[in-house]
């Protein structure tokens, strides 16, 4: 396994490890992220907000209409924390948290468009299929994602 | 994962006649987030422990579902709110 991206100094602060290009595409989808977050209207950003009410789609549009904006703004913020420190050595605990929100928001579009299951082994895609690069950004992702879990909340 | 919040039918009425039933927040298997990061998540939110926090995971993992907290629809509010800001699969709906 390749060398570990995230790891917990002895200051209480999180050393990051990343290659410049991988900062370089971070950097990218990062800004791809922003503009869909602020456009609003791509239906592979249902993820991000989900359905409250179940059983009552008239307490569910109320719910949303009042926490919509907010989830919008924090998500934003987020998103401006990581390309504020996109090359940065270290991170405090706050900012890796907005690192790891926006890790997961992009998780959750792409996973959404790639329609990920359960059952679906990352592993087996064809080399040839169209999205086989969104597929090795997606394993990536979550590849990092899980070393941020683990230099966070460590067992 | 991927198991959607089935949809109920239920008597529109219901909940007038029983306000002070709780509340119940539920989170959903879903195929995307983590298994860790969901309890991490748990954990930071509502301060369980690992073990309790894990436990839940696996409810949600293998029986699609678990309830994670429970009170006034005002708390179940806030909470569904956190746990979406969190990304998870939350709903929440009144006890039967």
């Amino acid at each position: 396994m390749a060398r570990r991206r995230v790891e917990r100094a002895r200051n209480g602060s999180f050393r990051l490890h990343l290659p410049v290009e991988e900062r370089a595409v971070l950097r990218s989808v990062v800004g791809q992220l922003r503009e869909l977050v602020v456009d609003d209207a791509d239906a592979d950003l249902r993820r991000l907000y989900p359905t409250a009410y179940a059983n009552d789609p008239a307490a569910d549009a109320e719910f949303r209409a009042f926490v919509h904006d907010d989830l919008v703004a924090r998500r934003l913020e987020a998103i401006d924390t990581v390309t504020a420190t996109i090359d940065e050595e270290h991170l405090d605990e706050d900012q890796l948290g907005a690192w790891m929100g926006v890790v997961n928001d992009l998780r959750l579009v792409l996973g959404t468009r790639l329609d990920i299951s359960e059952e679906l082994d990352l592993n087996a895609v064809a080399d040839d299929d169209p999205e086989v690069a969104t597929f090795a950004l997606y394993s990536y992702l979550s590849w990092l994602l899980e070393q941020m879990v683990e230099a966070i909340n460590p067992r | 994962m991927s198991t959607a919040p089935a949809q109920v039918e239920k008597p529109v009425d219901e909940n007038a006649l029983e306000p002070d039933r709780p509340w119940v927040v539920i989170v959903w298997n879903d195929p995307i987030n983590l298994m860790s990061y969901v309890t991490w998540v748990f954990q930071k939110l509502f301060g369980y422990s690992l073990e309790k926090a894990t436990s839940l995971m696996l409810d949600v993992h293998h029986k699609g579902r678990a309830v994670v907290s429970n009170g006034t629809r005002e708390k179940a509010e806030l909470d569904v709110f956190r746990l979406h800001e969190y990304r998870l699969w939350a709903t929440m709906e009144q006890d039967v």
